[in-house]
């Protein structure tokens, strides 16, 4: 198989495809808990990068997470969810309740409603690494206190699936469900599944991703994966397209989408944030092979997807892994599709760390508020961008601008590439 | 030894949790766990720590076999008794 343009049976059907829009966004991330008070940090570029204060880490390699403070899931979550819920779930179900209130949407009232049924609002989200300190508690009391002691919640709490599967009972989510789970790319795979239920009829898809697994067995796990910063400076520790790139800081948390077909939106007087209107994903050969990685296809399949050209592209919210190799061949696919200083492009997540499956969708919330906000957030402590790079990189303070169309770039551990066209509602 | 509904109360929320809305008290000893907002994996869970706090052996077949809290207290009183 070559890597070939888009062929023709690839591109759009644009009349008779249902259009997604987002009509509700809900935020827990290390820089702000909540969506405006994320978004107000993120274009101050205040950082939620800090050393770990849970449990002794000094004699890890890697000292520094993005973490979200202050979050007390007692105040948000009912007592009978607590024993059965690691932080991930807990995080998710208030991101999740936060999107459905922006969005004004109540999934048991629109399931008494015509063209909806009970079958017609579902629920796809992304995880990467499941349930990690629960299931760190439960396998310690195994092994020191015996099988009869470990809880029977373990059987759910530690599995990518469980955030889909507890949103759908707390709001009556009953429609086409699922979990997409290919590390940072997760999420606009789940964001792309989303989309996908639309043709099966569903109306409204809770869409999105979030991660939590900055205990000590998580933070280990992390840390096998031979990508971690062993800065201990929260403002240099991850420098994507930086000379002195050298690994990411892990973080927590991710963002929850309410994703709609647009005419049902619109009919229950929904406020529309923009449109997805391209998604792609494609799997990068192993490194050796002598064949190119597959980001830049993802790319150029997802704006044949949306119908739209480079030439539409306002911004780009980059992958950004903060690691030579890979900033390199980011770079290279943003310099072929968009040519030298092309376009702008940005990675507020320099401000949180990557956060896996909750890390695209953040990303996507991101590009939605620049949309409306007209203006890209920054990209923090970019002080030696690569020069061979050649990116118009928005570094330090945010940039205003008109905006009409984002394009977000994601990539998994492993091989997982995958891309969104982002639409503001205007240019419809 | 008799376990007491308050015993009961305590295990269940120390397993499952609780939700002000909803007291398990002597007037809904017969309204069905599931409407209590218990399911059968609080029961099972339920029943692993009674087990541990009472030496009383229920198998996972009876535990999802009980539908009110005055059918699990008889079951497990009745496991006593058959233990002493």
């Amino acid at each position: 198989m070559t890597l070939a343009t888009p062929a023709a049976q690839e591109t759009p059907e644009r009349t008779g495809r249902p259009t997604a829009v987002i009509t509700g966004i809900g935020v827990a991330a290390p820089n702000g808990l909540g969506t405006e008070q994320w978004w107000q940090s993120t274009l101050r570029g205040t950082s939620g990068i800090g050393p770990v204060v849970d449990y002794d880490a000094s004699r890890y390699p890697s000292r520094l997470v993005g973490r979200i403070d202050g979050f007390e899931a007692a105040e948000h979550i009912p007592g009978r969810l607590l024993p059965q819920t690691d932080r991930v779930t807990r995080l998710a179900l208030v991101a999740g309740a936060e999107a459905l209130a922006d969005a004004d949407a109540n999934p048991a009232e629109l399931a008494e409603q015509d063209g909806y049924g009970e079958y017609g609002c579902g629920v796809v989200t992304s995880n990467a690494t499941g349930g990690f300190e629960f299931t760190h508690r439960e396998i310690r009391k195994l092994w020191t206190q015996g099988p009869q002691q470990v809880s029977v919640y373990e059987s759910f709490a530690w599995f990518y699936a469980v955030n889909t599967g507890q949103l759908s009972i707390r709001n009556k989510l009953r429609g086409p469900s699922g979990v997409l789970v290919s590390e940072q790319a997760g999420g606009l795979d789940a964001i792309g599944q989303s989309r996908r239920t639309l043709r099966q009829g569903v109306k409204l898809s809770l869409t999105g991703g979030m991660d939590s697994s900055l205990d000590p067995w998580g933070l280990v796990s992390h840390l096998a994966s031979g990508r971690l910063s062993r800065s201990d400076d929260p403002a240099t520790a991850y420098l994507p397209f930086d000379t002195r790139a050298a690994g990411h800081v892990p973080g927590e948390g991710g963002a929850m989408l309410v994703l709609e077909e647009e005419t049902a939106a619109r009919a229950r007087g929904a406020r529309v944030y923009g449109e997805i209107a391209g998604y792609a994903a494609t799997f990068s050969p192993r490194p050796g092979s002598g064949r190119p990685p597959g980001l830049e296809r993802a790319a150029r399949l997802a704006l044949a997807d949306s119908g739209l050209g480079v030439e539409d592209v306002d911004v780009v919210f980059a992958d950004a892994a903060g690691l030579p190799t890979a900033d390199d061949e980011e770079a290279a696919a943003l310099r072929a599709l968009f040519g030298p200083y092309g376009v702008p492009v940005t990675a507020p997540k320099t401000l949180t760390g990557r956060l896996y499956g909750g890390g695209a969708p953040l990303d996507v919330a991101a590009a939605l508020l620049a949309l409306r906000d007209g203006v890209i957030p920054p990209t923090s402590g970019i002080d030696r961008p690569v020069p061979e790079h050649r990116l118009d990189l928005v570094r330090g303070t945010p940039r205003h601008a008109p905006l009409r169309t984002a394009l977000v770039l994601a990539r998994g551990h492993g091989g997982f590439n995958a891309a969104v066209v982002v639409r503001s509602p205007e240019a419809a | 030894m008799t376990i007491t509904l308050d015993d009961l109360v305590l295990v269940l929320t120390e397993c499952a949790g609780a939700d002000d809305d909803v007291t398990l008290t002597g007037q809904n000893l017969d309204v069905p766990f599931t409407d209590l907002g218990y399911d059968s994996l609080a029961l099972l869970e339920t029943a692993a720590l009674m087990k541990q706090r009472f030496a009383v052996d229920l198998t996972d077949e009876e535990v999802t076999g009980i539908e009110t809290p005055r059918e699990f207290l008889d079951r497990v009183n009745h496991a006593a008794a058959q233990a002493a």
